[in-house]
Parts: C-alpha cells; structure tokens; sequence
C-alpha cells in the first residue's frame, strides 16, 4: 500500500471510528443512533434553509483551519487562532460601525483590517519565538485568553458600556438578500467565497512561490536554512502572522457576515480549536483544510437539529469531534494496522513473482 | 580460555534489514577485547542485544558459562554487566550522584539517602582513579569526567563485565590516554572489557584480541599481537585499502581567502578564535587540522556568515566580506559542505531536488519574480544527481530516505555547482564507508587542480595529511603552525595539536 | 475602609480562589516533570467539577456534610481515569501531546454537557446544598493579624491544597520516585538505560495530574461556583497551566504562583470595592496572570527552563 494511500485512508478511517463511538454513545446514553444521525443528515442538507446554514458555518472553520495549517507547514504550532480570530473580529466589526466609505469598499476595508489585527496578535508569539526561542504553543494559549478578555473591555468602551457593538453599516456587510432568498432566509453570506479564495492562495503560497519555499524549509530545518543564507527569524515572524491573518479574516466572516456585530464572550468561541481538527484532518493541505471544514462545520450545524429531532443534546457532535482527532492523532496505530495488512499481500506478492 | 561472554551466532533484524547476521564474539575473563567495524556495520546494534536493549531473532548468549536471556538493561545489570555509551546517558541537571544511583537509589524512611550515596560513589571513584566529584553537576564538568562518571554508573551497581561505545570520539588525546590507563586498571581489578571502535590504532595500543564485523556479518576474530592495521582494515572493508590518496603537486596562485587578525566568541561568549591569520590560495587544498572544539567551527562559521566576528578581517579575492550575511557571501562565491550535513547540510524532509536548489532558488532562472519554476529545479537536480552519482529513485525522494554517502555527494554537488572560488569542505567525510571517502577526496582534489582554493577541516589525522597541500594547526583558537605533509609526520602534528610549539627536543606525547 | 481591612478582606479570598489553581498546577507539574505536555488539564478540570455536582446533587441527602469531600474523591478518581485517553494516546500511540490535550479539553466540555443535559434536561445543574465550608482555624486563628489574614474563615480545601504542594515537593526531590519522574522527562533514554521503566513513569504522573485536575475542578465547582454548567469552567485549566510554568516547574513555585493569581482573581471579582484597586481597569486584572506568564517565558522574570524531553514520546531504541 502506498504512503499516499495510507495518508487518505488515517482520517477516513478515523473519521469512520468516531461517528462508531459516537453511536455507541448514543446507544448508552438510551438514545437511537439511527434517530440520531438521521437528526444530523437533515440538519445539514434537510432543506434550502439547513444547506444555506452548514455553508455558513463551515466558513470560518475553513479560516480557522488554514491558519493552523499553514502555521504547521511552516513548522510551528498555533493554538492562538482563537484569540487572532477574536481580535479580527473585532476589528471588523469596529471598522464596520465606526467608518463610513463606499459599498464593497467598506468590507474590503474591515477584512483587510482583521487581517491586520489577527496578524498583529500573532505577530507576538512570532517575534517571542524568533528572538527569544520562547515556545509557541503556550505564549498561543496564553494570548487566546488575553484577546478573550481585551475584546470584551474593547466592545464595553467601543459601544459605551453595552453588552456588544452596533450594528455594521450595510455598506461593510457580506449578507445578501439574494443568497437568502436562495435558501429561506439563512443568514448564508458571500464569506465562503472568500474562503474558498483563502484556500488557493495558501496553496499558491506554499507550493509557487519563493517565499513559501522559504518558510517551509525554515519550518523543516531552521540550521540548514541558516546555511543556505535565509532570514531564519524573519520567515519565522511572517509565518505566524500569515497564520494570523488567516484566522483574522475568519473572524471578519462572523462580524460582517454572520451577526453583523461583536458581543461580549463569556468563553472562546471554539472555533479556533476546532481549527485544529480541521487541519489535521485536512493533513495541513490547502484542499484537505478546506474538506475537513465541510466535514465539522456540516456536523456542528448538523448537530443543532439533534435536539428537536432525536432529542439528543447537539454536545454529541462535539463528542465525534474531539474523538476523530484522538483517532488521527494516533495515527500511528491505524498506520501500524495497515502498514501490517498491506505488508501481508505484498510478501505473497513478491514470492508469486519468484 | 575461561570466557565471561558469549554471543553465539546472534542475528537482529529490523524490518526487512538485517543488522546483525550469524555474529559470533566470545569475552575471555580479564581481556580487552575489541569490536571493529565501520560505521553501520551493526556494532552497536550487537552490544545493544548484549545490554538487552534488542531482542535477538536467533542466537545464544551465554554468561560466565550459562545459558541466559537479557530481557532489559535491568537484567544486564543484574548479570553484571555494564555499558559506557557512546552519547552519553547522563541528566545534565542532575548530580553526578544522583545520575549514579538513578534506579536503584539507596532509601531512608522512603527517602533518598543521598549522603550515603554519594560517599560510596566517592569511595569508588578514589579506589578505581576516576577524580570524581560526587557533588558535582553533570552541566558544569569536562566530557572527560562525564565519562568517567558513565564507568562509575557501571561499576556502582558491581558490573565486572564494561562495554566501551566508541569511547574516544570526543576526548582530546591526553584525555585518550587517561582513559587507556583506567581502562587497565579496571582489569587489573578484576574487569573484563569490551571495546567498540572503528580507529585501528587504538586497538593495536590496547587490546588483546579483535572481533571483525562487516555490513552486519561477523568476519572474525584474531588476537591484536598477530595482527597488522593494514590486515585489520583489509578485513573491516573487505578489500585492500589505499591509504594513499593520489594526486599530483600543487601549483598555488593568487590568493583567494585570506583572514587577518580574526577573533570569534561562541554563544556562551568565550573567545574561541583569537587573532587567527590564515590564507588560501588559488589552486591549493589547506587542511586545518585540531581537536575538536579548538576554534574550527566558529572560524568557519565566521567565514561563511553564520557568526559576528568581534574583529579582525576576513577578505574574498579582495573584496572584504567580514560580517556579511551568510547569503551575500555564498553569492560572493563561497561553496560550504557543512560539518553536521543533517543539521546545517541539508533540510531532510524536503526532495533531494529541493535541497540541491536550497541556496539558489530564488535566482534566475529557477525563479522569476517570486514565482518558483519547479520544473527547472527538478532539471538542475537531475544533472547533478547524474554527475556526482547520487543513488536516489528519484529527485521528489526526500532527503531522509538516503544513505549518508549518497546525502554527501548531494551537498557536494549542490556546491561545486555553484563554481564556487572557495570551497570549505567541514568534516567531509565524517561517518561515511570507505568508497565513499575516496569519491569526496577525489573531487576535493578535482576543485584544486581546476585551479580554486578549498579548505578542508578534519579530526582524522590521516586525512588532512592525505588531501591537504598545506596544513594550518589550530590550538586555542591560534594557527600555531603551518606544515607541508611531506615534510612532517603524524606524531608531529599530534603534538602540534595537542599545543606544543615544535622544538627538536619535543619527542613525548601528552607530557606537558 | 482600611488598608488592614481591605488586607483582611483579600488575602483570605485569595487564597480561596487560588486553592484549585494550586491543586491543578501541582497536577501540571508532575506531568511536565515527566516529560508529558499535559494542554488537557482544562478538560480534565471540567469534567472533576462536574462529576462533583453531580455526585453532590445526588447523594447530598443521605452524605450531609460529608458530600464534598465524597465529590473529591470521586472527582479525583475519574480524573485520573480521564486522563487515561492522554496517556494512552500520547504516550503509547505516540500521538502529538498538544493536539491530544486539546482533544481532551473539547471531550471533557462536551461529555460533561451532554450529560448534564441528558441528566437533568437543560444545560445548568441546579445549586448544590452542601458546600465546602470555612472554618476558623483553632489556635493559629487566635495569633494577631496573621491570624485574621491567613486562618480565618479559611477554607479546608484551600489547606489542603497548600499542604498537596509540599507533599509534591517533597514527593519530586526526595524520594526515588522523584527522582526517576524527573530523569525520564530530561533524559527519557538514560532512564531507560538504568532500567527506568519510561512508560510506567510517564503514565503514573500522567494520572497524578487526571486526579489532581479533578480534584481542582471539584473544588472550583463545589466552593466556588455551586453548580454546573457550560462555562463553569473557562480558562482555569489553563490558567494552572500559566501558574506551572510561572513556577518554574517548581510545585512550591506553582504554589506562589497560583496564589499571586489567585490575588489578581480575586481582585478582579471584589475590586469596586477597595480603594486604589477601584481605579484600575478590570481587564488588566483579568489578564495580568497570562501576561505575566509570557514575560516569564520570555525570560524577563528570571531563567526558567522546561524539562528537556517535554512534549517529545519516547521511542525505544531510536536514539
């Protein structure tokens, strides 16, 4: 068996196990799995209304994903899209509401600035990491909770002591009153759009350009690109904080798509975590991103119909989650089990050929 | 003979490769008895059955006599026997006690009992020569007292029987000699010695008897006293060696690096190149021969960009480049096979086609505003895969996936490609089998004749004398003399090595 | 009021809130020491305090006061049963150790969820009856102005937290146990080699900090909180996390840690009411502790190094 295949057949495979434990959850608890993934079927392609939400939902799963992607295919782990994802949105959404410009002009204008901000919060962990060697996983953490608590002081001063932002000029807003009519007035938004676009360009980054080449080799081996004459800390710094501009726009999606605002949090959004699924799943691949967000943002919105359907509580779905990345984390095992069946036919094989 | 070891026909796979195949080595008690082979001929792999790190897929072994199976290093020990490894198995922040006792720790009311630790360590220490401080933190004492804590760690838990893992790799001579002393001392208490080693010479200084393995096959084994180096190479590589690289004389033109003056830091902030003056010229290999941790690595590393120099000049044909970036100099016309080729030589989990474009990709043509043109890598990748015989798949394998031999021809290639008008070459062939040496001297010396400067750095004294035209010694940080091969001898430039100012009188080795 | 007052007023709540950061820091340590990266404890913390609840909201009438310290224990068990999955992944599968924990904090949130709603059929539990209660401490309590600030209206759990840090130091740096927990997280393969068992230490203090994280969230659900929900738990875990390496990796650092952001939680939550503190701005309260942190990686505040083979699984025989 060829590693490319095993490689597609780990998150199939764990993918699989995870709706089984899942099931058997169900089962368990005194609930019908069948009911229950019927629940979750129609709750992601039941009617126009329920497509239209899944598409919106996996839209900032997309972003989340790539910026976890990206930032381990330049050999760092970024657990702080959560917090970057915050800032953007936050960011987007003030420049929504404070700012008057033109039409389309306007939501450019406050993506672009969520970029920013996210980039800019990844920026830290970056230039900690390029000068200091200070790992990046916890200083990620730690600025998750920072954001957390920054954003919800800056939406109190921004909207003079409210629990959230106003509103968004129309002028900044990615709804549309023709792809809600499309699908029985879901709140679905042009945002997938530019994700989709997010997509190729981490793509086109990483596999065209000299500079994707850069930040992967620094991310394989920061000695050797010593050597070989780059910037070790630049490509460091800018790694993180493409990683951060991706989950910046993420957060754009929520302030100028979904809710059109910015309310107080009580906790992180998950978004980012679930970020984390999403591009292992995806094995860090542009494309593979892309169809793990389809997959989690089908179930979690999916999930919301299982309640009213089925009776069972919509955490179910987070239970299949975190277990799919147990299972993929662990790919090693699968791995060992397939490596092991395949090794079986091939012996066979090679002695057919003598 | 009374044998305390006996590995009888022992064979270890991993995987679909065989590490060990049919081995036979038998310990006479009271001997040293010596392991040869090359690198990856499965020495290690060998010892580590003994040390019941691996499990045998055939074979007995049997101690003092009896039949017996070592299931883990616990049992090893149990049995008496202990193992001195090669990387060292020491907690750097732990005490030299603590690292003794780890695992089997001396208790009071459940508590470690460290005085009584520590004194018996000390008693050990003084019985057996070691000079160990028990107190001591493993981060703050010299390599050559972490050795010897690695010997106390054996005999504290009554080990009778010692493996040596290639003990000398990183011990300066007179530390080499220190520890040839000890090791007879152990055996004059009563020890028995195995000693892993691929260096010739210190077989013939110290062992009784030699066990040859080849590529995973053990050859055989004869006694030191009846044997010749040049007998024991022929059967460590199979085939008769040529020591002699051939070449013809030299003609040195204009010079092409020349370094005045040049003083260097390490990261700790200590002066490990001081004043240093040294020149290469056209059309001339210049060996840099030294111990380890001399100043080499920091001298090159100024050369090439990777480290400030605190003063002093370093000039290309000319053109001053102290100080540059590492990128402005290798445009400059600076090639660099780095010492660590894993580490600094290459980035393994990319394409061996990556990697050779590693220094060029983002020039014409391989890339045109920004945008890498992988086909053209991909072409470049495969003439030189071509040329420097680079056994490889494909150009898309990653590095990783090749031998150590096959890894070095890559960066060699990757390097001259570039035309460079210095070549440094840093521990070239380090780790590499015999035909893969001769492949790198040969184009070292090909760089030479097609009239450019190269700078080779090297431990092994045969080398530097072989491929050098000139050899700059460096001790302390200082070139403290410049020789021609012709002209002196390995015992000269041993002691040259060890700091000692040639005088006519100088005759001892490692006397100070 | 006066500054003793105010000093009267917050110490003890310091205290008070710092006493399930402390438990679960020291849990932090024990992993870490080990060599295992443990992002996990948030999860395991969630699913202690919601274990408590639920064991306290029903065995409330039959155990009367005894009910929380039962919840402890019950919470400590099925932390560390919890944490199996960590250790088992991560150190038998060789799984990444951070993707693992962050599986084990989603897991915990939505298992602890999902119950509460299958339980009890909406997202909240409702309060609990029997809480961990103060006490006065006898004797100490009558010594002047130490007395008031540290032994009254204490609660035990807060004791026992302090006294569990010191039992762990003296657990990590005098007995064998420590000593080899702390050999095979800086140098899993020379353990190894001196018949170290790696695995069966890695899974120990893996389990050590599953019980220690459920006893923290038991402690934050039974004495803090009351009850149950979604949110119960935010940020906790990883603010033990944040008070481990603020520590040094020390358990006596934690301890001073945990209890310094314990101060700035409390300070936080009571703040309006004391002069000077009234004027500072929640937010930088509310996010000194991770601040702090990172400048204590950045190395601003004294040299701390992580244990050298922390996050890496160990494989026999790769070396």
């Amino acid at each position: 068996m060829s590693n490319r295949l095993i490689n597609i057949l780990v998150p199939v495979i764990s993918v699989i196990l995870g709706l089984i434990v899942g099931a058997i959850v169900m089962l368990v608890s005194g609930f019908s799995p069948v009911d229950g993934y019927a629940a979750l079927w129609n709750g992601i392609f039941g009617d126009s209304y329920n497509i239209g939400e899944t598409i919106r939902t996996i839209t900032p799963y997309v972003f989340s994903g790539l910026a976890v992607a990206f930032a381990f295919r330049t050999g760092m782990f970024n657990i702080g899209v959560e917090g970057q994802l915050i800032m953007g949105w936050l960011a987007a959404a003030y420049v929504g509401q404070a700012f008057e410009l033109p039409t389309g002009i306007h939501a450019v204008v406050a993506i672009l600035a969520a970029a920013v901000a996210g980039g800019l919060w990844a920026f830290i962990p970056g230039i900690l990491k390029a000068k200091l060697q200070v790992h990046e996983v916890i200083v990620t953490i730690m600025m998750n909770y920072i954001a957390l608590h920054t954003a919800n002081a800056a939406i109190s001063a921004i909207s003079g002591g409210k629990e959230k932002t106003d509103k968004i000029h129309d002028s900044a807003s990615l709804s549309s009153e023709w792809l809600a009519s499309l699908t029985q007035f879901s709140r679905l938004h042009w945002g997938f759009v530019i994700a989709i676009l997010a997509v190729i360009i981490m793509w086109f980054i990483l596999e065209k350009t000299a500079l994707g080449y850069e930040l992967k080799s620094v991310g394989f081996n920061k000695n050797a690109s010593e050597y070989a004459g780059m910037n070790v800390s630049r490509n460091i710094v800018l790694a993180m904080v493409i990683s951060g501009m991706f989950a910046g726009v993420g957060g754009a999606m929520e302030a100028l798509g979904t809710f059109g605002n910015m309310m107080k949090l009580n906790a992180a959004t998950g978004i980012g975590f679930d970020g984390i699924a999403v591009a292992l799943l995806g094995a860090n691949q542009p494309f593979g991103v892309l169809l793990g967000a389809i997959l989690f943002g089908a179930l979690k919105n999916g999930g919301l119909n299982m309640p009213n359907a089925a009776g069972i509580p919509t955490e179910i779905v987070s239970i299949v989650i975190a277990l799919i990345i147990f299972f993929v984390a662990s790919g090693y095992l699968i791995r060992l089990f397939l490596e092991r069946a395949s090794k079986k036919k091939g012996v066979q094989k090679v002695k057919g050929d003598k | 003979m009374e044998y305390v070891i006996e590995m009888l026909g022992i064979r270890k796979e991993f995987g679909d490769f065989v590490a060990n195949d049919n081995i036979t080595l038998q310990l006479a008690k009271g001997e040293i008895h010596a392991l040869l082979g090359e690198n990856g001929a499965g020495k290690s792999t060998l010892m580590n059955v003994l040390f019941g790190l691996y499990q045998p897929e055939a074979g007995t072994i049997k101690v003092r006599g009896e039949e017996v199976k070592i299931s883990d290093p616990n049992k090893a020990n149990d049995l008496g026997i202990g193992m001195v490894h090669q990387h060292f198995m020491l907690v750097e922040n732990f005490t030299v006690t603590e690292n003794i006792i780890l695992g089997s720790e001396p208790t009071k009311f459940g508590t470690i009992n460290i005085k009584e630790a520590a004194k018996k360590v000390q008693k050990l220490s003084e019985q057996y020569g070691l000079n160990v401080d028990a107190y001591a933190k493993i981060e703050d004492i010299s390599v050559g007292m972490q050795q010897r804590v690695e010997i106390l760690k054996t005999l504290y838990r009554g080990a009778d029987i010692l493996i040596f893992d290639e003990p000398t790799a990183s011990l300066t001579p007179q530390e080499i000699s220190e520890l040839i002393q000890i090791m007879k001392r152990l055996i004059s208490e009563g020890k028995s010695i195995i000693l892993i080693t691929h260096k010739l010479k210190e077989i013939m200084d110290v062992s009784d008897r030699v066990t040859i393995i080849r590529k995973g096959q053990g050859i055989g084994t004869v006694t030191t006293a009846e044997t010749s180096p040049d007998q024991l190479a022929e059967m460590m590589v199979g085939r008769q060696v040529v020591f002699k690289t051939t070449k013809t004389e030299a003609h040195p033109k204009e010079a092409i690096l020349e370094v005045h003056q040049l003083n260097v830091k390490d990261n700790r902030g200590v002066d490990r190149v001081k004043d240093l003056n040294l020149t290469v010229r056209a059309g001339e290999i210049v060996g840099i021969a030294g111990i380890d941790g001399n100043g080499q690595s920091e001298l090159i590393e100024a050369i090439t960009g990777l480290r400030k120099a605190t003063s002093g000049k370093i000039t290309l044909k000319g053109q001053e480049i102290t100080s540059l970036k590492p990128r402005k100099i290798t445009e400059s016309g600076v090639g660099h096979i780095p010492q660590d080729r894993h580490k600094h030589g290459l980035v393994l989990d990319f394409p061996i086609g990556h990697n050779i474009a590693l220094q060029t990709y983002y020039q014409n043509p391989l890339s045109k505003g920004g945008i890498i043109d992988y086909k053209k890598i991909d072409k470049l990748a495969e003439t030189i895969i071509e040329e420097y015989d680079v056994r490889t798949p494909s150009a898309h394998t990653p590095a990783r996936a090749l031998s150590g031999g096959n890894q070095q021809k890559a960066i060699i290639g990757r390097e001259v490609n570039r035309d460079p008008d210095l070549l440094i070459a840093a521990l070239p062939t380090r780790g590499l089998d015999v035909g893969a040496i001769e492949f790198i001297h040969r184009r070292l010396i090909e760089q030479r004749d097609k009239g450019k400067a190269v700078l080779l750095v090297s431990f092994e004294l045969d080398e530097v004398m072989n491929v050098s035209d000139e050899i700059a010694v460096i001790h302390d940080g200082h070139i403290i003399d410049t020789v021609k091969p012709s002209e002196t001898s390995e015992q000269q430039l041993g002691l040259l090595m060890a700091g000692h100012a040639v005088t006519k009188t100088a005759n001892k080795v490692g006397g100070e | 009021m006066s500054f003793m007052d105010v000093l009267y007023f917050i110490i003890p709540s310091a205290i008070f809130y710092a006493a399930p950061l402390i438990m679960t820091a020291i849990g932090g340590v024990f992993t870490e020491r080990a060599g295992v990266v443990n992002i996990g404890l948030e999860g395991i913390m969630i699913i202690g305090a919601f274990i408590s609840i639920i064991f306290n909201l029903t065995f409330a009438d039959s155990m009367k006061g005894w009910t929380p310290w039962v919840g402890l224990v019950v919470a400590m068990v099925v932390g560390a049963i919890f944490s199996l999955l960590l250790a088992v992944a991560a150190i038998s599968f060789r799984a990444d150790q951070t993707v693992t924990g962050v599986a084990l904090n989603m897991l915990g949130l939505a298992l602890a969820v999902f119950s509460v709603k299958m339980i009890y059929d909406k997202g909240q539990t409702d309060s609990i009856s029997e809480r961990f209660n103060r006490y006065d401490v006898p004797v100490l309590g009558d010594i002047p102005v130490i007395g008031k600030l540290f032994f009254h209206d204490m609660y035990v759990t807060s004791v026992v937290a302090i006294v569990v840090a010191f039992v762990a130091w003296f657990v990590i740096y005098k007995t064998p146990f420590g000593l080899r927990l702390r050999a095979v997280g800086e140098h899993p393969i020379a353990a190894d080699t001196m018949g170290v068992n790696v695995t069966k230490m890695r899974y120990m203090a893996v389990m050590i900090s599953g019980a220690l994280g459920g006893i923290g969230g038991a402690i934050y659900a039974q004495a803090i909180a009351g009850n149950f929900s979604a949110t119960t738990i935010s940020g906790q875990g990883f603010m033990a996390i944040a008070a481990m390496i603020f520590g040094k990796w020390h358990p006596l650092g934690a301890l001073g840690a945990a209890l310094f952001f314990g101060l700035a939680q409390s300070l936080s939550i009571a703040g309006a009411s004391i002069p000077y503190v009234q004027d500072v701005p929640e937010v930088i309260l509310l996010i000194l502790p991770y601040v702090l942190t990172i400048l204590a990686l950045a190395g601003f505040i004294g040299k701390a190094s992580a244990p050298k083979a922390s996050g890496k699984p160990y494989i026999k025989g790769k070396r």
